[in-house]
């Protein structure tokens, strides 16, 4: 089921964990809500859910306005980030336990509710451990019976708080692409929590990434990695370097020298320069470039990673190459410009315009040549 | 299982290296002795000579005592402002700890500062209270001579400071409890379309009993036993409004000390009873005991 979130505000107190959120959930999507902790991302997952009422705003379910809808009334699932398993009950129990607490009139019979329990326990691969307890299962098998509790009563939508969290990183991986199958196989419009990014750019179908409560930027993953449109966001997912720079006539200057890249129709002034290490090329006379000492190197996996000195002003930049390109420089001094970047205006003067509607931070240019 | 793959190594620790907590054979054989020595002194002594008094004259003395009139309708006193003030302090002590340890609001901590009361303050201060609020010089007091209703010095009295003094177990007991729980198991019900009633039901209720059981237990003994505060609202009628240990203290008072620890002893028993059910309900359900608290 579509699920729309609109200007959704969240105090606990005067503090607010959420300010003016809105989000659209397309119907059978598998949406990822990304960023670091404290970010606000739990308390929206609990607001869709009923388990919190919003300060302010309105929640769809299809047409329908939730908002006033108790969490029962909203037939959702929920996953918690401990699983929160009842533990005096037997796996089967557990996942029953939505079908058995409905009214008689819409609770199926006794053998089709076992029926159902034991073909989403065959679905999560856990058959044969229907009369085990909580605590005789592992972190992954508890996870997948609470994932299986949460999909017996047929949620309108499906909601994971940090699903892996607690799992070491080989379940982990395993589990992530387990969940994409079950997504794929059965269809539920499912939102899930995460603070890791690669998995959440490896399972979703797109990613949310927050920040303070607020929304960064929604988009498929390719859209979040390649075309960031804040700072933030390009400071928080993948690797990135960040230098501050100057505009004049049209021209990137780094202190006193141009470096080649050029940013038209933009007016001069301060700006900060975003490009990822391996958005680079090497260039041998250097008109026009950025240049430093290599104080370090190292090789990870398939690439050699410089990180080089521009000089006591600026943070140390990291770049990536080819191990072969990498061997034939000289070792000491690399001359180099991004072939992928962005500018970001520097808001001097933020204090005087407190409220952030027009964008944290102005984009002037797209890409370079 | 293609997604089980956990296989945890066990270290074998060195024989060589002694273990951090090992203490010398003294050590262990003076704390062994200074412990066993004190419960002896202070625990088993006393109550032996409790059934040592009381057999004195042999079990055909024994016997008669507990047939006297009095002494039996002390003992059936007991029992029934136990069964009275027992089930009100279960039922306040779950809504008292699922409040304080569920819930936010203001004045939490004041309350849970209030439950103590009753352990802080005199018992018999606990029971002057009730004379103050009820006896005839009171307020209250010509409201309840007109229409009649006896309080003081009467059962009604009892069960009241009764419950007045027993009032935090059942809740001391369950705050911890619940507290470290949190709300997550019960918000996975309401989550799954249960309602309040079988959240608690099904869901809180089990994952609380053990606390609930030895907090009823610890209560129902406390309220057997209390003398203080029911010595002050009882009046000391013969007959009605004596319980086991105002009875006791009578009997004793009078030399009749045969019959006082006769009464002891039934009181010591019901003690007994209490501990061993709860032993009992330990060591067989040790494992699901355990497995409530972990998680
Ligand atoms: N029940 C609560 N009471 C008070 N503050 C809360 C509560 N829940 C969350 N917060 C605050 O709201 C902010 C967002 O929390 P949360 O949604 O849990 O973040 P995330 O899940 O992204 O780590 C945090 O600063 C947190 O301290
Ligand atoms: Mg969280």
């Amino acid at each position: 089921m579509e699920v729309r979130v609109q200007n959704i505000r969240k105090e606990f107190g005067r503090f607010p964990a959420l300010d003016d959120v809105s989000l659209d959930i397309r119907s059978g999507e598998l949406i990822a809500l990304l960023g670091p902790s404290g970010s606000g991302k739990t308390t929206l997952l609990r607001l869709i859910a009923g388990l919190e009422s919003p300060t302010d705003g309105t929640i769809f379910f299809g047409a329908e306005d939730a908002s006033r809808k108790s969490v029962q009334q909203r037939n959702i699932g929920f996953v918690f980030q401990h699983y929160a398993l009842f533990r005096h009950m037997t796996v089967l129990d557990n996942v029953s336990f939505g079908l058995k607490v409905r009214p008689s009139s819409r609770r199926p019979p006794a053998a089709e509710i076992r029926r159902r329990a034991l073909d989403l326990l065959e679905l999560v691969q856990l058959s044969g451990l229907e009369k085990r307890y909580p605590a005789q299962l592992s972190g992954g098998q508890r996870q997948r019976v609470a994932l299986a509790r949460a999909m017996a009563v047929e949620p309108n939508v499906l909601l994971l708080d940090e699903p892996f969290g607690a799992l070491d990183a080989q379940v982990r991986k395993e589990l992530r692409r387990w969940l994409r199958e079950i997504h794929d196989r059965t269809g539920h419009t499912t939102v899930f929590v995460t603070h890791d990014q690669e998995e959440a750019l490896e399972l979703a179908d797109r990613v949310v990434v927050m920040s303070k409560g607020a929304i960064e930027q929604v988009g498929t993953p390719d859209e979040i990695y390649d075309q960031p449109v804040s700072p933030f966001v390009y400071g928080f997912i993948g690797q990135s370097n960040c230098l501050n720079v100057t505009l004049s006539r049209g021209e990137i200057w780094l202190e006193d020298r141009p470096i080649g890249l050029r940013a038209a129709n933009e007016p001069d002034g301060a700006a900060t320069l975003y490009f990822r290490p391996h958005d680079i090329e090497l260039i041998d006379g250097c008109g026009g470039c950025l240049a430093g000492l290599v104080t370090a190197s190292r090789r990870v996996a398939g690439t050699r990673h410089l990180e080089l000195d521009l000089g006591k002003a600026h943070p140390s930049v990291e770049i990536e190459l080819p191990p072969e390109r990498a061997s034939s420089t000289d070792h000491t001094r690399v001359a180099f410009r991004p072939t992928k970047w962005k500018l970001f205006r520097k808001d001097g003067d933020v204090a005087a315009a407190p409220q952030l509607v027009e964008a944290p931070a102005s984009e002037l240019a797209r890409t370079g040549t | 299982m293609a997604l089980d793959s956990s296989s945890v190594p066990t270290a074998a620790p060195s024989k060589l290296v002694k273990a951090a907590t090992s203490e010398t054979r003294i050590a262990r054989l003076t704390l062994i002795v200074v412990a066993l020595g004190f419960v002896v002194l202070f625990l088993l002594l006393p109550l032996a000579t409790v059934f040592i008094e009381a057999f004195r004259n042999g079990p055909v003395e024994f016997a008669t005592t507990l047939r006297d009139p009095e002494t039996f309708s002390a003992i059936r006193l007991t029992l029934i402002v136990a069964a009275i003030a027992v089930p009100l302090n279960l039922v306040f002590g779950v809504a008292a700890a699922w409040a304080i340890a569920k819930f936010e609001f203001k004045g939490k901590a004041f309350l849970t500062t209030l439950i103590d009361l009753p352990f802080s303050v005199s018992p018999v201060i606990s029971g002057l209270v009730f004379v103050l609020l009820f006896g005839a010089n009171s307020a209250l007091g010509p409201f309840l001579q007109k229409y009649g209703i006896h309080i003081l010095f009467a059962v009604p009295g009892l069960v009241l400071a009764t419950v007045f003094v027993t009032f935090p177990f059942v809740a001391r007991e369950l705050i911890p409890l619940m507290q470290e729980q949190g709300t997550s198991d019960e918000e996975a019900a309401l989550s799954l379309g249960a309602t309040g009633w079988q959240t608690f039901w099904h869901v809180t209720l089990p994952n609380i009993k053990w606390g609930l059981l030895y907090g009823v237990l610890l209560c129902n003994a406390r309220a057997m036993g209390e003398f203080g505060a029911v010595s002050v609202v009882s009046g000391h009628i013969r007959g009605q409004t004596n319980t086991m240990p105002l009875q006791v203290e009578i009997l004793y008072n009078e030399y009749n000390f045969v019959a006082a620890f006769a009464v002891a002893t039934v009181l010591a028993l019901l003690a007994l009873v209490t501990l061993v059910l709860k032993t009992a309900l330990e060591l067989r359900y040790s494992d699901e005991i355990a497995a409530s608290r972990r998680h």
